[in-house]
């Protein structure tokens, strides 16, 4: 029964994707199908960490960030003036900077304790910072003058932008290893602080730090992995398809951009599903849930509780980073200012609460409801506003007021649901089995 | 070698932003650290609370100010602030009704409470964007300086300026004043007693006959109260931007976890570490140190610590390293 009531669930999702298509635009049904399957693989990574593990990473954001980061290392082509004016320099500044952190973490760990220790750690910490400042900033200076309207950074590496995808997921699991080592191990409050001011500090550097990805003065004109639609309306063929079919080849060629998009999201999804599957029926998965229902029993039973949370929270972080990396792929930009918590930290929650933790199929679907929602709740809004204040003249105040402000009604349409759904059902759409 | 020009410069610079930013600073973390003693979990809704307290503030400035009405050399938004803790206050008890108490009965694990609050941040923050917009909203009035750089050069000659600004001393007077009372209630009161009892061990609070229901109603008033004074204050300073406040909850609550969760001192002693240290590590230093050594060796560069977009790295690494070397905060907190 609880099979068909799944199905059932999909195919209505699907209905309402058509439903757009059908009474919107079929543009604007595709575009909430790309971003519904990203959104479908974040709340994958996030149930991973929350629905199997019980940990609280408030920083989905801070990864996200990063996939969209490797976009740009991965792709773009590299600054070679950039390169020769203070490459070199930089990344000598940022091998001792990192090489100073790491003298200072052998030092507390192996020095005797004493008054001595913490003197030497500190004095040793200033020295070491200062000596980073001063080739680093240097190095930074020389690379940033060159061309600073259309480059001022060291570029990336000119590879074929998929690349990006899977190092995405690197950079963020390299990431996610160092804040797990510090932050995990801690109550599940201060690791929720923790995660979230992670990301505001991942953020931050990609806004600040105008060597590495341009910061807010944007990198734009990503390279895409499928065709450009001006190309495709170029094409004798695909202008004469379109035709056949009777359409429009502006339209037309806008729409196949999107299929394809969705076919490569669509294998990205799938693959990572059967992987999460496979992952919750194997011991592992067992062993998972095992130290998230009782840490205590788990510890007891011989479980290293801290290294499968290392695991688990590198893991899901790394599915975070790979979705980010799809997304700026898609959007063929990175705009670091575009980051915001609510949009791509506590949405993704609210995804992974209503669609089932610890479900990964409840996951996928709470992706794709929560997202259609997020981007439907305007239009219905709109509607509705207007219902209401027909009766009233079109000067007055409150009516425009009211008006204006349907676009504030999502964040409160999302809060709602959450609450909803976790007063009356909150396993979930789907529960966990 | 200037050695008064240069005490003045950090003053002006350092020392005042600092104890008005942690004077703000501590009024949030005051209210987080009393839901986690009393009602304990971690309140991610309330930055979001703050924000609607502000906002009240700024419809009832609007409303007198309309009708004519101001407060002098102070700003409107004084006189409308006991109108907008009540209306904060109110909201608040309407959450508690309608959301929080469902899972206080049922005993509910502190994450699940925390995921609701994420549910309140959530409708919290679209009604204030929905009241009043997501754009910037400045809404101080009355005299700006208590005394300007200008008055403080003429009054004394030194060559540096300190300025006041209104909004400053006033921060530092009304933390005062709140904290003041706060400790009182907390002390002296019965009910204060009875919260004090009631976050240190709740079943032998029930056991002595204190009513749960009224000790949380009262904790609830109190955090409207201070979060409604917190985010009014903060915005008549700098300025009002309802996604400001959302990330005034990692300062806040690095605030509340360095003192102690769930100890009012702490919260106060945290918000002033933090405070502080953000202001000093994030500051250009090149004119104190221009002051204090020979005028040949003055920098050329702004020896500055880290550029002012760092600054939630400066709250978050201290969160770590007291974390990491005191986890039970400065000063000792409810950290099991």
């Amino acid at each position: 029964m609880a099979q068909y009531r799944n199905i059932f669930l999909f195919a209505a999702m699907a209905l309402l994707i058509l439903l757009t298509g059908f009474l919107q635009s079929w543009n604007s049904a595709l575009l909430i199908l790309n971003m519904g399957l990203i959104s479908a693989i974040m709340s994958l990574g996030v149930n991973l960490q929350w629905g199997f593990a019980g940990l609280f990473n408030v920083g989905v954001m801070g990864f996200v960030a990063l996939g969209g980061l490797a976009t740009v290392l991965i792709s773009m082509p590299p600054v070679t003036e950039a390169w020769s004016a203070g490459g070199l320099r930089t990344m000598l500044g940022l091998v001792i900077g990192v090489a100073s952190l790491w003298l200072t973490s052998l030092a507390i760990a192996r020095l005797p304790s004493g008054k001595a220790k913490i003197l030497g750690i500190i004095a040793g910490l200033i020295v070491g910072f200062f000596a980073f400042r001063f080739v680093f900033d240097g190095g930074v200076s020389a690379i940033e003058a060159v061309n600073p309207a259309s480059t001022g950074y060291l570029g990336g590496l000119g590879l074929p932008i998929l690349l990006a995808w899977p190092a995405g997921g690197l950079l963020a699991a390299g990431v996610a290893w160092i804040i797990g080592k510090t932050a995990l191990g801690l109550r599940s409050d201060y690791l929720a602080i923790a995660t979230l001011g992670i990301a505001e500090i991942i953020l931050a550097i990609m806004k600040n730090e105008d060597w590495l990805a341009r910061g807010v003065k944007n990198v734009i004109g990503l390279p895409r992995p499928v065709p450009f639609e001006v190309d495709l309306q170029n094409n004798p063929d695909f202008v004469a398809t379109a035709t056949d079919l009777g359409m429009n080849a502006v339209t037309a060629s806008s729409i196949y951009v999107k299929l394809c998009y969705a076919g490569l999201f669509t294998v990205v999804l799938l693959l990572l599903l059967w992987m999460a599957q496979n992952a919750l029926r194997s011991p592992w998965g067992r062993m998972m849930r095992a130290i998230r229902d009782n840490e205590t029993s788990a510890e007891a039973m011989g479980k290293d509780v801290t290294k499968r949370h290392l695991q688990i929270f590198v893991l899901g972080s790394a599915i975070c980073g790979i979705a980010g990396a799809m997304m700026t792929t898609l959007d063929g930009q990175l705009t670091p200012a575009g980051y915001q918590p609510l949009r791509y930290t506590f949405l993704i929650w609210v995804m992974v609460i209503v669609g089932g933790s610890g479900n990964n199929f409840g996951a996928v679907l709470g992706g794709f409801v929560i997202w259609f929602f997020w981007v439907q709740v305007e239009p219905i809004g709109g509607f509705l506003m207007q219902a209401i204040t027909s009766g009233m003249e079109d000067a007055s105040p409150l009516k425009q007021h009211l008006i204006s402000s349907v676009a504030h009604m999502r964040l409160f349409t999302m809060g709602l649901i959450l609450l909803l759904v976790l007063r009356f059902s909150p396993k979930g759409l789907i529960p966990e089995k | 070698m200037d050695l008064l020009n240069a005490l003045v410069a950090l003053a002006n610079y350092v020392i005042i932003p600092g104890l008005a930013y942690g004077s703000q600073l501590a009024l949030g973390a005051l209210g987080i650290t009393l839901i986690y003693g009393v009602l304990r979990f971690s309140n991610f809704a309330h930055g979001d609370t703050m924000a609607f307290g502000a906002t009240l503030s700024i419809l009832g400035t609007w409303w007198l100010q309309s009708m004519g009405i101001s407060f002098g050399v102070l700003p409107t938004a004084l006189l409308a602030l006991p109108f907008s803790i009540l209306g904060c206050i109110a909201l608040i008890l309407f959450t508690d009704r309608t959301v929080y108490r469902f899972y206080r009965v049922q005993k509910a694990k502190p994450v699940i409470f925390l995921i609701v609050s994420m549910g309140v941040m959530f409708i919290m923050n679209g009604v204030v964007r929905f009241i009043i917009g997501p754009d910037d909203r400045t809404f101080s009035d009355g005299q700006r300086f208590i005394m300007s750089a200008r008055e403080f050069k003429a009054m004394t000659g030194l060559k540096e300026g300190l300025a006041i600004k209104t909004t400053q001393g006033l921060t530092v007077i009304a933390a005062v004043i709140v904290v003041a009372l706060l400790f009182w209630f907390l002390e002296r009161t019965r009910t204060g007693k009875s919260m004090r009892a009631y976050a240190d061990n709740e079943d032998l609070a029930l056991l002595s006959g204190i009513n749960p229901e009224r000790v949380v109603m009262v904790t609830w008033m109190i955090v409207a109260t201070l979060a409604t004074i917190a985010g009014t204050l903060y915005g008549l300073d700098k300025v009002f931007k309802p996604f400001t406040y959302l990330l005034l909850l990692l300062p806040i609550f690095s605030s509340a976890i360095v003192g102690g969760l769930g100890n009012p001192v702490g919260a106060i002693a945290g918000g002033f570490v933090i405070a502080f240290s953000e202001v000093t590590i994030t500051y250009a230093w090149k004119k104190v140190v221009t002051y204090l050594v020979p005028s040949d060796w003055a920098p050329s560069s702004l020896v500055q610590l880290l550029s002012t977009d760092y600054k939630f790295a400066v709250s978050f690494s201290i969160l770590i390293i007291v974390l990491l070397f005191r986890p039970t905060g400065l000063f000792k907190g409810k950290a099991y």
